[in-house]
Formats: structure tokens, C-alpha cells, sequence
């Protein structure tokens, strides 16, 4: 009953925040919106007994929240980041696929008969995962390393100032070509 | 707190992002849009792993969807500082040209 309360006020808040992020006027706002929808769902997670996962997704997310904050107002000033803004473009066909998405994965939320659960949670979670991640899943966690190095080095090549896009410009054969 | 009331909420908030992700025009803003959906499947993906099939296996999904989200940022963040910094715009519609 408790736990059945606390999920439709987590629910709530965050949908309600999630939406809010497109509905504040600034970005600082939206950006705030977006930690609190995130913190919500991870309290969710920990409802169904996923500690870490809630955890770190709570922690990562009020982290990069506060990365986003900084962003704004280091690359946009304070203004564009603080002060009202309303800039969209094809409002309403957004709308009406958002809508119909809704509406699509809604209905077979609730008409798919879904099958019972199988199997019952480990006793400890948190010690399953571990095992998981080091022993059977470990090619998917093999997997994972690379492509963040990659991201690393992707992120720095294109954010690095005196990169080769700032030398060439965005032709790159053309600047190639004048070398 | 079922399986359908989890989907449902886990459905309204892709929507939602999918909305943000479509009609914003500052690359900031879009990138909120996509935390936004991916936030709605990490809901969806626990609410399988919870109600269908409590393995580890699902646990290791989540952990998978958690790092795209990261890896999203991150090249969202690098790709919207060149562009500032190439052409001092923010705006998804002053950069068409990438999808050439």
C-alpha cells in the first residue's frame, strides 16, 4: 500500500517535471526539471529493489545536471541560460507524434498479456550484479570500455579548440586539397 | 505499482522527451529531450526486470542504457562547444548542413 503511494507520487513528479522541462522559461529551470525527473525515477528503481542502479543513476545524473548548468552559462552567458525562451520550430506535428507514441506504447502497456514472473530476485542485488558483470556478462562489460574510450577521444577531438575542424573549416577534403 | 502502471509512466515520459527531442531548437534542449527518453526506458527496462524476469541479466541492460545515456552527453556537449565555437550558434536549425 505504502510502497504502492510512493511510486504514483514519484510517477507524478516525474512526468510532471519531465514535461516542465519543456515548459519553464529558461534553460537553468529546465535543467533542474530534468535532475528532479531523474532523481525521481531513480527512487523508483529503488521501490523494485534496485539499489545500485537507483543509486548511481540518482548521483550521475545530479552530477552531469550540474555539468548542464555550468554549460550554459559558460558557452550561452547568463542571459540565453536564465532569462525567458521560447524557441521551437513545428510545434504541433512534435505534439502530435509525442501523442500518438504515447497512445501506441500505452496501448500495449495495457493490452499485451503479459506473461508472469519468472524466477525470484537474488537475496543480494547489488552481489549478483557483480558477479554478473565480472563472469557471464563480462564481454558486454568488455564492450562497454571501448566504446567510452572512444567517446572520450570522439568528445575531446571535436571540442578541443585548434582541432582539425577549426584549422580546415567543415570541408575537410577541401582544406586537404589546399594544403 | 504494477507492470502496466510503470510501462505507463515510462511511456509519458519518452513521449515527452520524444516531443522536446523533435520541436527544440537548441542543441541543449534536444539533448534534454533524448535524457528525457532514455529515462523512460531505463523505467521500462526495470519494470520488465522487476515484473518478468528478475536476472542479473536485466540488471546489466539498465547498466548498459545508463552508459548511453553518458556516452549521448558527452558527444551532444562536444559537438554543441564546435559548434558555438565554429559558427557562435547554439540552434539545430543553423546546422542542417551536418545531416549531409
Amino acid at each position: 500500500m505504502l510502497t504502492g503511494i510512493v511510486f504514483w507520487v514519484l510517477a507524478v513528479i516525474a512526468v510532471a517535471t519531465g514535461v516542465a522541462v519543456f515548459r519553464v522559461d529558461s534553460m537553468a529551470r529546465a535543467t533542474y526539471a530534468l535532475a528532479a525527473s531523474f532523481i525521481a525515477v531513480g527512487l523508483v528503481l529503488l521501490l523494485v529493489d534496485l539499489e545500485f542502479l537507483g543509486v548511481i543513476t540518482v548521483l550521475m545524473m545530479t552530477m552531469e545536471m550540474a555539468v548542464m548548468g555550468i554549460y550554459m552559462i559558460m558557452f550561452m552567458g547568463m542571459n540565453p541560460a536564465l532569462m525567458p525562451m521560447d524557441m521551437v520550430h513545428g510545434k504541433r506535428p512534435a505534439l502530435a507524434v509525442a501523442t500518438g507514441t504515447f497512445v501506441v506504447l500505452a496501448a500495449g502497456a495495457l493490452l499485451i498479456p503479459w506473461p508472469t514472473r519468472r524466477g525470484a530476485p537474488a537475496a543480494d542485488l547489488v552481489t549478483s550484479l557483480g558477479e554478473a558483470v565480472m563472469e557471464s556478462k563480462m564481454l558486454v562489460m568488455m564492450t562497454v570500455s571501448p566504446v567510452l574510450f572512444a567517446t572520450i577521444v570522439a568528445a575531446l577531438v571535436l571540442a578541443l579548440p585548434k582541432g582539425r575542424y577549426d584549422r580546415l573549416g567543415d570541408d575537410l577534403r577541401a582544406g586537404k586539397a589546399r594544403r | 505499482m504494477t507492470l502496466q502502471t510503470m510501462l505507463l509512466v515510462a511511456a509519458a515520459l519518452f513521449s515527452v522527451g520524444l516531443y522536446g527531442a523533435i520541436s527544440q531548437q537548441v542543441v541543449v534542449m534536444v539533448m534534454m529531450g533524448l535524457e528525457l527518453m532514455l529515462n523512460g526506458v531505463i523505467l521500462a527496462a526495470a519494470a520488465f526486470w522487476w515484473f518478468l524476469s528478475p536476472t542479473p541479466d536485466g540488471q546489466v541492460l539498465l547498466l548498459v542504457v545508463i552508459t548511453a545515456m553518458t556516452v549521448e552527453m558527452a558527444m551532444g556537449f562536444a559537438v554543441a562547444t564546435l559548434l558555438h565555437r565554429s559558427r557562435q550558434s547554439d540552434m539545430t536549425d543553423m546546422a542542417t548542413d551536418l545531416s549531409r
